[in-house]
């Protein structure tokens, strides 16, 4: 069953050995350690400024009230407060914070002022502001503020939100949908009608806190009408444009400065009440402020991940062909709509068909509102959510048919020779080889090895079982053509720019628009440079992270770096070449048609000896004693690029898990990842993007989840309760690559950031359902964790008896409360 | 409020500390020391590992009046300034850190870890690791490059053996 | 977060440190490695007005041998424990469980007094106490552990008692043991944890002894599976059939890790799996 056939494996996908001399492909050790490894980092809450003061927020600790007399006499009589304000105080110039994504034109969109006015909608809202002269006599204050809260019904679960009557989040409202988003492709009702096979399921996409491991800090300082705010975000430049629309400071007053940032995956993408608050206490103040998150506090009031509600149904034929899929969600907004809040989920509706071709589709989402932390992008936004839908379904179709799961995909999914491929959910992916990286995980994992020993398990009834996952994913990366983003409503461009500045001496300069925090930008793009423009790596520096440095960007998040900014930084050293060969023809005398650049040198063809380095080039530039005619004496280029398509990563996970029938505990026994990412400059960093995705996507699978009680109370606010896994926790990856190419930009590449988490959830859940089918589990819900397995296995036992009539396996297996252990 | 004498990266600090003074708040705040971030308030994430006395410690979960008379350890005090740490240079050659948060935490805990056991397997690491969070790495590469320091560091103790 | 403010004495006398929680007048918490009184300090869910660092005291150093039993000082390490000879020789549990609290660097700190004294009933050690028939010796007497732990997070300490140590039994050594703890992942608290000791005569076990982690507001022993299992075989067949028992008289709590029906029946896994680890079955 796992054979592929052996054509399939064409030669190109094999990534290549880089080029001795070729920076592009090398495994560079990464500029940006040095300062990360000693402590000499420059996280937000290192900065000290002259007089600076300390901020500390006062939260909501009921989910849904009325706020009445807030007293705050006592705090601001405390020793070392400067000053407390709440929402009222602020209300004149706190504004609403933005959501930049109405995705219908219906959406209802609430006010949402960054500390609560009226009302608090989720536990953790900020109510009031206390400014003291440390962080201790700040947080002591909080205390001393008394604030009235009268109850309203809080409002928590999804489904019962959306009924006839439900209470309300927001009552002006008169709804908790905030809106429904359709798409339809092909005709889904006929796909249905008669289909062979119909396979239903309902799946939950736990709520996640995205955990980036600095917590937020800002730090703000005002002098005169110049406003500088450094921010652990992921947004420098989004977040200068849309504090000033906030707070009507002007765009061009507003330094924003993301210094080094501690981590996002998705959570430091947001325009955050904090930071408005804090421009708002500079301003007001006269004095620099610094706010920095705790921990707990952060799990309350960072946008939360996920949280969705997914009814899918998929039809097929007999042969394991898939007629149509249509996929319903209730996606959780949480209280209040944030920056891209509502397009979360919608980023799934063009993967839930995956790799797959099929002739019909449908997709619904409805947003809903709950009092509950908004939601917003968390690693893979909405493509997690979607390749978990689908490609737990294959799994469920294959058990239907009676197929191997690798068989089921391999007779849908779009062979290498299709593409380029217009999807049904109107895409177009350009490349691919599902074959050859599905060959290639098969090999490393020895797949056909654990399917016997799975099968020896079973027939010996070993109380810890094994089970075997499959995830043949695609996502879509490169965010994102602006023509499309304006198809969709989103409020801007998915452009990014990069600059390149050749100094005198001949060092180069690169600036990015891309925001890294921990994505190793300033190793990759020197690699990029030096390699077009025939420099050294270590001659290029890449700047990064300041509005005032780099004054044009769309920062970093959806795996967009590379394929969005990096084929920018491409693009621009291409203008500063061809500066460069139209003042080296000058100097050496010759016609520009006639020199050729080659490792950064200038030659005249065909004649030995005659060439300028582009060192030389750029010092005669600078003296500029003698140009071409009209030419600026500047070698200094940029680029915007605005990408033609999305680009689509895609790969083979298998996860192997042992599943302790007794007590339901999930042990990772090995775990392959072939992941094709097109053309790689780094495989270090590709290598630890993959090992990193991968951590987050298993945790989901197995452990985190943000937990609310009935009230609206949040009860995983510290990382003793949300369980982040440790070294301990995971098991060792083996990870691999097949290549090709991307055909839509010049260097090939598709992005790496997101593809480890989408692809692992569903396959180490596939693996977990795989070892507890013979049981007559065909689900477990999100996270595994061992009481949901052994439920699951009980609940099984307790129903119908297993499928096929396969036997239990052992006697006395160790299910149920009654009998103990095997 | 208590008086405290300690000793941080070689330097020793005589101050006046409010009792309930967290070591790594007084670290960043008091000496400027911010070599050691910290990621959380239960002692879950290890972010603020320090050693004290040799010994590795959460410095968010010691008071620094508990600290009076001890010496103390931070990532800033590796190394002899111009040279990294053989541990320092296995993160970087290993590339065993993204965002690098976790990082100064994480090599002070691998320190301690190869104190106690100069030559550890994988499943030891990781073992020894479990009270330090990572959000980026996925921990594969911090394993190789507590293994690799581990090796650096026992071949440098076995030539300066042979030396004397 | 941030603690609320405390005054903090460091005493080197005992009764000066008894004396000051007497001042304190309920106001008071004796602070040792403060591992687990500092993440309450941080969220503020405790609020003394002063904090007794015992940490000078040198009636709560050392681990002396008693001739047929052991005190080990409350302020003794989890790191020094483990490593203990002593501790190695005669109380192996002890050192096995304490291996698994938390990870290295809060085992640093970390007091054996400190975890008995917080009485929390997910703590690895107080069971393991319970099942050695310990006997916690105070500033002011000598009280048996199975009176000590009086309810959730509640000990019979009184405001101004500091514990000095705990005795165990030298009773126990050459029994087999065995510390089986399951939790979610290797920081979590233990959702249950067993700790089991077996003396095996002639294949035989003899008597056993065993101490349940988080099966109610305090560490619990399983009674009625030390009967059952007593003078029995020792196969994986009769400690299953025993541990049938073990949640007898037990009151789990339900919370985020796991239901209380689910802890009774982990349980039971758990202490046939201890069992038959104790007794190398």
């Amino acid at each position: 069953m796992s054979e592929i056939a052996p054509e399939a494996v064409a030669e190109q996908v094999t990534p290549g050995t880089p080029d001795a001399k070729s920076e592009v492909g090398r495994a560079r050790r990464r500029t940006e350690d040095a300062r990360l490894i000693t402590g000499r980092t420059t996280w937000t809450d290192n900065i000290q400024l002259p007089g600076l003061l300390h901020v500390a927020f006062l939260r909501s600790p009921i989910s849904h009230a009325r706020i009445g007399r807030i007293d705050a006499e006592a705090a601001r009589a405390r020793p070392g407060v400067i000053a407390v304000f709440t929402g009222a105080d602020l209300a004149d110039e706190q504004g609403s914070l933005p959501c930049a994504w109405p995705v219908t034109d219906d959406m209802v969109l609430p006010d949402h002022p960054p500390i609560a006015v009226d009302e608090v909608r989720y536990v953790g809202e900020p109510v009031a502001v206390v400014v003291a002269r440390d962080r201790y006599a700040a947080v002591d204050a909080l205390e001393a503020v008394d604030v009235d809260y009268e109850p309203l019904p809080a409002v928590v679960d999804m489904e019962r939100a959306v009924e006839e009557g439900a209470d309300l989040v927001h009552a002006d409202k008169g709804t908790n949908k905030s809106y429904t988003w359709v798409f339809e492709a092909g005709e889904p009702d006929a796909a249905f009608r008669d289909a062979p096979v119909v396979i239903e399921r309902r799946y939950v996409q736990q709520r996640l806190i995205p955990t980036a491991m600095e917590p937020r800090a800002v730090v703000c300082s005002a002098v005169g009408d110049e406003y500088t705010l450094w921010s652990a975000t992921q947004i420098p430049h989004i977040l200068r444009l849309m504090l000033a629309t906030v707070t009507g400071i002007p765009e061009h007053r507003l330094r924003v400065v993301a210094p080094d940032v501690g981590g996002g995956f998705g959570s430091k993408l947001q325009v955050y009440g904090e930071e408005v608050v804090c421009l708002l206490l500079a301003r007001r103040l006269g004095r620099p402020v610094k706010w920095t998150e705790s921990r707990s506090e952060g799990n309350m009031a960072v946008h939360h991940g996920r949280d969705q509600i997914q009814r899918l149904s998929l039809a097929a034929d007999r042969d394991g062909r898939i007629r149509g899929l249509k996929v319903d969600l209730l996606a959780d907004m949480g209280a209040y709509l944030m920056l891209v809040t509502p397009g979360v989920p919608l980023l799934g509706a063009f993967m839930f068909n995956g790799i797959y071709k099929m002739d019909a589709y449908s997709f619904t989402c409805t947003g809903v509102f709950t009092n509950k932390t908004p939601t917003d992008a968390y690693r893979g936004a909405g493509r997690p959510e979607a390749t978990f839908g689908i490609e737990r379904l294959m799994d469920e179709l294959a058990n239907e048919l009676g197929l191997d799961p690798i068989e089921v995909r391999r007779r849908n999914w779009i062979r290498h020779e299709e593409f380029p491929y217009d999807t049904i959910s109107g895409l177009t992916y350009d490349s691919g080889n599902y074959e050859a990286a599905t060959e290639k995980a098969l090999r490393l994992f020895e797949y056909d090895k654990l399917r016997a020993e799975q099968a020896d398990r079973r027939d010996r009834g070993d109380p810890v079982q094994l089970g075997i996952g499959v995830s043949t994913f695609t996502e879509m990366c490169g965010l994102a053509p602006s023509r499309v983003l304006g198809s969709l409503s989103y409020g801007a461009g998915g452009w990014e720019h990069a600059s390149v500045r050749v100094l005198p001496s001949g060092k180069v300069e690169v600036v990015t628009g891309s925001s890294a925090h921990g994505q190793g930008h300033e190793t990759a793009w020197a690699q990029i440079a030096a390699d077009r423009l025939g420099v050294p790596f270590e001659d290029v520096r890449v700047l990064h992270g300041d509005t005032s440095v780099s004054p044009k960007g769309m920062d970093t998040y959806g795996s967009r770096s590379l394929a969005v900014g990096g084929v920018a930084l491409f693009n621009a050293c291409d203008k500063v070449i061809d500066k460069a060969r139209r003042m080296a023809a000058h100097l050496l005398e010759a016609d520009e048609g006639d020199i050729e650049f080659s490792g950064g040198s200038f030659a005249v063809k065909g004649v030995p000896g005659q060439a300028r380095t582009l060192q030389e080039v750029a010092l005669a530039a600078f003296a500029a004693h003698d140009l071409p005619e009209g030419f600026e004496p500047s070698l200094d280029s940029e680029a915007t690029h605005d990408p033609e398509n999305f680009s689509f990563p895609h790969g083979t996970h298998l996860c192997a898990a042992e599943v302790d029938t007794e007590t339901g505990f999930v042990k990772l026994r090995s775990y392959v990842a072939v992941d094709d990412v097109g053309k790689v400059v780094n495989p270090l960093i590709v290598e630890g993007q993959v090992h990193g995705g991968l951590a987050q996507g298993i945790a989901q699978a197995l452990y985190e989840e943000a937990v609310y009680d009935d009230d609206g109370n949040l009860t995983t606010t510290t990382m003793a309760d949300y369980l982040v896994p440790s070294a301990a926790d995971l098991p060792t990856f083996t990870t691999d690559r097949t290549e090709t190419p991307a055909t839509t930009n010049p260097l090939g590449v598709k992005g790496v950031g997101e593809a480890g988490t989408i692809a692992s959830t569903p396959a180490v859940v596939n693996a977990i359902v795989d070892a507890l089918r013979p049981y007559g589990v065909d689900d477990v819900p999100m996270p595994c964790t061992p009481e949901r397995v052994w439920r699951a296995l009980t609940e099984a036992r307790r129903g119908a008896a297993p499928p096929g009539g396969s036997p239990e396996p052992g006697a006395g297996g160790g299910l149920g409360s009654a009998g103990g252990a095997a | 409020m208590p008086r405290v004498s300690v000793e941080v990266d070689g330097v020793r600090y005589d101050d006046d500390v409010e009792p309930r003074l967290l070591l790594a708040h007084y670290l960043r705040d008091r000496l400027g020391k911010v070599g050691t971030p910290i990621g959380c308030d239960t002692s879950n994430c290890g972010a603020c590992t320090v050693l004290m006395d040799g010994l590795s410690v959460k410095s968010c979960s010691v008071l620094a009046v508990q600290a009076d008379g001890h010496e103390i350890t931070t990532i800033e005090g590796l190394g002899d300034g111009r040279n990294l740490h053989p541990m320092q240079r296995a993160f970087h050659e290993e590339h065993a850190l993204q965002c690098g948060y976790c990082t100064p935490g994480m090599i002070m805990a691998s320190l301690d870890l190869l104190r106690e056991n100069a030559d550890p397997s994988d499943e030891e690491i990781r073992a020894g690791l479990e009270g330090n969070l990572c959000r980026c790495t996925g921990y594969q590469n911090i394993v190789r490059a507590v293994r690799r320091a581990a090796n650096d560091m026992r071949q440098s103790d076995q030539a300066e053996e042979a030396h004397r | 977060m941030i603690p609320a403010t405390f005054d903090y004495v460091r005493p080197s006398s005992l009764s000066d440190a008894v004396a000051a929680l007497r001042e304190a007048d309920e106001e008071g918490k004796v602070i040792a490695g403060g591992q687990s009184l500092m993440p309450l300090l941080r969220l503020r869910l405790a609020y003394p007005e002063v904090l007794v660092d015992v940490s000078g005291l040198p009636e709560l150093r050392g681990i002396r041998d008693e001739g047929d039993s052991l005190l080990i000082g409350a302020m003794t390490t989890h790191y020094e424990v483990i490593r203990d000879p002593l501790v190695q020789a005669h109380a192996p549990l002890l050192a096995a469980a304490t291996a698994t609290v938390a990870d290295p660097a809060v085992r640093h700190r970390g007091t054996l007094g400190g975890s008995l004294a917080h009485a929390d009933p997910a703590g690895d050690l107080p069971a393991v106490v319970l099942a050695m028939d310990g006997v916690v010796v105070t500033s002011a007497r000598e009280i048996p552990v199975r009176d000590f732990f009086t309810d959730y997070l509640t000990s019979a300490l009184e405001p101004d008692e500091i514990l000095l140590g705990v005795r165990l039994p030298k009773a126990y050594t050459g029994w087999g043991h065995h510390y089986e703890k399951f939790h979610r992942t290797a920081q979590a608290w233990a959702i249950v944890g067993v700790a089991c000791l077996v003396r095996r005569v002639n294949g035989e076990i003899a008597e056993a002894r065993i101490g349940l982690t988080n099966m109610g507001p305090t560490p619990v022993r399983a009674h009625a599976v030390e009967t059952a299992v007593a003078d029995g075989p020792a196969s994986r067949q009769a400690f299953q059939a025993a541990a049938h028992d073990a949640p007898d008289g037990t009151s789990p709590p339900s919370d985020l890790h796991g239901s209380a029906e689910y802890r009774r029946h982990l349980a039971q896994v758990l202490t046939a799996r201890a069992l038959a680890a104790a007794a190398g079955a």
